[in-house]
């Protein structure tokens, strides 16, 4: 008998006569009513990362001044990112075509990224590859990350971001920096992922 | 309304003084308890120690007793939440052990619960001029979830200064058997607690359970550290004219 | 049937263990911090979910209803895994499981992966089987780095160094990041922030390099396809991401039925286990993502006898996120080590022996190492009644003849109140010589504690002798 019959076996003896049982959502499920901006803001600044909040017009500049700040002269821009907001001066905006090694992302300055969802609650943004994402590794490899999140991404809760997500495309869920939690349990930003994250939220 | 008391073992035996302090508590506050003879141990430690088959005969013995009242006192959580919580387990979903414990297991109260919730009464006229800390024990907390009745009651004691205990929610480390298989872990947690007591400055420490009283007191009594152990049902019972005891 | 392995030896019964570690007071002192620091911080975001009760019993709902259509659930899995360009296979057991894994890495030609922290591929020894077939498995999350550099065993589900401090950490960095690859700074320090970059530093390249990963999941979703894994560090996404491909080993037990699940452990599982509203990266994908190779190993190992156990079967609803350990008082005395077994804490005590039988002195004792307090209950995401199931696994386990003596003489007792009376009364006449030190095991009690001090008289002679206090 393959393992798999094995297995499956296993679990209909274990199961014989054991009955179902019902599953009761009470918890706050998915809304649309829009997420609140100020607390996405405050709830992104608790990881440590920092946020901007912009009005459209004033995205290009906050982005130049940022990457200004930063020193980030060499920048990866994912296809489908908006042109205007990335055209900074003296900054080279580089495209993953052809797709820049793992080696290649390594020596750039950082990323540049829209997002597919933001979830106020818990001050997260969700990638999701689609336009202005670009695949996994971009916005994982470099050491500074920022992320454009237009206001009508933002939403809710948990519930609502999963609701509005395509579990068929590759997901990267992100809460502030990387960090850990491995020496004595206390939270210190920054290991293998980007140490910096920038987040700016567009209203 | 018929009320029994099951006293429980380790009152019974060892800690007579909180037997006599609820009957007095309860004939104070106009209740005439009834103490059914044939009751002995509620078979916890029995079960807890995985003697199942023991446990049972206990638990059948203990319904049987508490048979045809209409409310059961206990001052002990942990024997509270062995009758409340093990007994439907120990009786299955049928049969006559498993309808006398459905008949039971509604009307048994721990001693704060039934002076709160039954009695409806939270000062209870007592008077203890005494500095006391109060430790929850894990049963009353976790298994009954008694939350702030010890307290509401204590609070309401004339002359008694009640002061926090640093990390009261947790175990003591008696856990029944479990001081005497796990001794080493058992005393460690024992002597965090025992330290916690002492630095809240209290002369007496105040629980609704004298086994994990028994275990705390035993260490601060080893410690030769002064500070009195007693039953919630003595402060309780204690007047301006009987004195404590 | 063969013994379940469970990745560590077992050889001493857990009071043995625990008697030694509430001695080191290094150990104690790391623990007490941690564990603190811990549970402040999931009480905290806890009681920000206004939800919290709700989203636990449709938590445990869920991990319930899964368990008890597991067939259907993996078979599902299996066909969205396999319709998404991933390949599914089947381990009945540890052997097994690292026979698949090990084949699967020699035939990409290399010798070296990079692995994701995870409690499957610790509870087959998936590490030392490959190093068998000449495979080396660079382990990649901080806490399980600084195990493998030091040649130590993990003490926590979570966070598997939990019992070292941060000077320690140094130490092992200094002494054995120069073994594996890049060497520590000289200058390293004991700041968690020049540990962490030391890390970094450390692995960059092996990251960018090696061509195999090797992962677990916390959770499968059987509707889409879709496997889970949360994390914190960005060692899980490289891990995921860059190698060429990826094996996931995967218990059985981690199968969600649909994609809405998430909703509900999205939110138990990061407040639970780090006490954050949301850990910093959770990776997502469905089959051969970006063009990489994607196998799923589903993982028995002794799950399914487990499942087959009424009380016990409770335990597979556990999804790993250590808040009883970090809340239990005996944990926060022993570490966990003391467990002998991958699984330590409360769920340990109650999973090991579950899965790998009470043969063993070690494995008979676990279902006693608790005092029963129940905030492991309290805590536990899922709603798994741990006490009861030691309950229930005590009254299976084999008791020493003296101890059953002592039960059967207390359960004669007990049986008729008149041989209760006699015996109070026996103790009452004898109470000047109740020793101060008892002899035998009850001498356990008063090596620390005094004993309390024997009555005159008894309250069921003092009822009889007195009308219950009214003569």
């Amino acid at each position: 008998m393959s393992s798999r019959d094995l297995i499956l076996n296993r679990v209909r003896r274990a199961l014989a006569g054991v009955p179902d049982v019902e599953i009761a959502r009470a918890y706050r499920g998915p809304t649309s009513a829009p997420g609140d901006i100020r607390l996405f803001e405050q709830r992104v600044r608790d990881y440590r990362a920092v946020v901007h909040v912009v009005d459209e017009a004033g995205v290009a500049d906050r982005v130049a001044r940022s990457l200004a700040g930063r020193g980030a002269r060499r920048v990866v821009v994912p296809a489908g990112f908006p042109s205007a907001w990335s055209a900074a001066e003296g900054v080279a905006a580089i495209a993953d075509d052809p797709p820049l090694s793992a080696a290649g992302l390594d020596e750039v300055d950082g990323v540049l990224t829209t997002c597919a969802v933001a979830i106020a609650e818990t001050g997260t943004i969700v990638l999701d590859a689609g336009p202005g994402q670009g695949r996994r590794a971009l916005s994982l490899v470099p050491d500074y990350h920022l992320c454009v999140v237009r206001a009508a991404r933002i939403v809710a809760g948990v519930p609502d971001a999963v609701a509005r997500l395509d579990p068929t495309r590759p997901l990267t869920w992100i809460s502030g920096p990387s960090a850990t939690s491995d020496i004595e349990l206390n939270r210190i930003e920054g290991v293998h992922g980007p140490r910096t994250l920038e987040v700016l939220i567009v209203t | 309304m018929r009320v029994a008391l099951f006293v429980t073992c380790v009152n019974d035996t060892l800690f007579p003084d909180t037997g006599r302090a609820v009957v007095r508590l309860l004939r104070r506050l106009g209740v005439e308890a009834d103490f059914p003879h044939a009751q002995t141990c509620c078979g916890q430690m029995h079960a807890n120690t995985g003697y199942r088959d023991e446990a049972v005969r206990l638990a059948k013995r203990g319904v049987a007793a508490l048979r045809g009242y209409d409310a059961v006192v206990v001052p002990s959580g942990s024997c509270a939440a062995m009758i409340r919580e093990q007994y439907p387990r120990l009786a299955g979903p049928r049969g006559p052990f498993a309808d006398a414990v459905a008949r039971v297991v509604p009307r048994t109260y721990e001693l704060t619960e039934f002076l709160v919730d039954v009695l409806g009464v939270t000062d209870v006229g007592a008077y203890f001029p005494h500095r006391v800390t109060y430790h929850p024990t894990c049963h009353s907390l976790r298994g009954l979830h008694l939350g702030d009745r010890p307290l509401t009651l204590l609070r309401a004691v004339k002359g008694l200064e009640l002061v926090p205990l640093p990390g009261a929610e947790e175990c003591c480390g008696f856990g029944g058997t479990f001081a005497l298989k796990n001794a080493d872990v058992s005393a460690a947690m024992c002597a965090d607690k025992a330290r916690a007591v002492l630095g809240t400055g209290a002369e007496v420490l105040c629980a609704a359970d004298n086994s994990c009283l028994m275990h705390i007191g035993g260490m601060l009594g080893r410690q030769k550290s002064g500070v009195r152990v007693m039953h919630l049902a003595e402060i309780l019972c204690a007047t301006e004219t009987a004195g404590v005891r | 049937m063969s013994v379940t392995f469970l990745g560590m030896p077992a050889d001493r019964p857990f009071p043995r263990n625990a008697a030694r570690a509430v001695r080191d007071s290094q150990l104690r002192f790391n623990l007490r911090k941690a564990t603190g620091t811990i549970r402040a911080r999931r009480a905290g975001v806890v009681a920000e979910a206004p939800d919290w009760a709700e989203l636990r019993e449709a938590g445990k709902a869920i991990k319930e209803h899964t368990l008890r259509n597991l067939d259907r659930y993996l078979v599902q899995l299996e066909e969205a895994v396999t319709a998404a360009g991933g390949r599914v296979h089947w381990a009945a057991g540890a052997a097994e499981a690292n026979r698949i894994v090990a084949d699967l890495v020699k035939a990409t030609g290399e010798t070296e992966v990079v692995k994701v922290k995870s409690m499957a591929t610790q509870e087959i020894g998936l590490n030392e089987a490959l190093l068998e077939h000449g495979i080396t498995a660079y382990e990649t999350d901080l806490a399980e780095l600084i195990v493998q550099l030091g040649d130590d065993r993990p003490s926590h589900i979570l966070v598997p160094a939990i019992h070292r401090n941060r000077a320690e950490i140094r130490e092992v960095f200094a002494e054995h990041m120069s073994g594996w690859g890049r060497p520590a700074p000289d200058d390293l320090t004991d700041d968690p922030a020049a540990l962490a970059e030391a890390a970094r530093l450390h692995l960059r390249e092996r990251f960018l390099k090696t061509k195999v990963a090797i992962s677990g999941a916390n959770f499968a979703i059987a509707e889409t396809g879709t496997m889970v894994v949360l994390e914190s560090e960005g060692n899980g996404r490289m891990c995921l991401t860059l190698p060429r491909t990826l094996i996931s080993v995967v218990g059985i037990e981690k199968v969600l039925p649909s994609w809405r699940d998430l909703e509900v452990f999205l939110q138990l599982l990061p407040r639970s286990s780090t006490g954050e509203r949301m850990n910093p990266y959770t990776s997502m994908w469905t089959g051969a993502a970006e063009g990489q190779e994607f196998h799923l190993v589903l993982l028995d190992n002794g799950r399914t006898g487990v499942l087959a156990d009424e009380v016990g079967r409770q335990a597979l609803r556990c999804i790993r996120c250590s808040a009883c350990l970090n809340v239990c008082p005996v944990y926060e005395r022993t570490g966990g080590h003391a467990y002998g077994s991958v699984y330590p804490g409360p769920i340990g005590a109650i999973l090991t022996p579950q899965l790998r039988g009470m043969g063993s002195e070690l494995d008979r004792s676990l279902p006693y190492a608790s005092s029963l307090c129940g905030a492991c209950y309290e805590v536990c995401p899922v709603a798994i009644d741990i006490p009861s199931v030691l309950v229930d696994l005590r009254s299976r386990a084999r008791h020493s003849w003296p101890e059953r003596a002592g039960m059967a003489a207390a359960g004669w007792v007990f049986e008729r109140q008149g041989r209760l009376a006699a015996l109070q009364r026996a103790g009452g006449r004898l109470r000047r010589f109740v020793p101060r030190r008892l002899p035998g095991p009850l001498g356990r009690w008063t090596d620390t504690r005094d004993l309390p001090e024997v009555p005159r008289e008894s309250f069921r002679d003092w009822w009889d002798r007195t009308d219950g206090g009214r003569r």
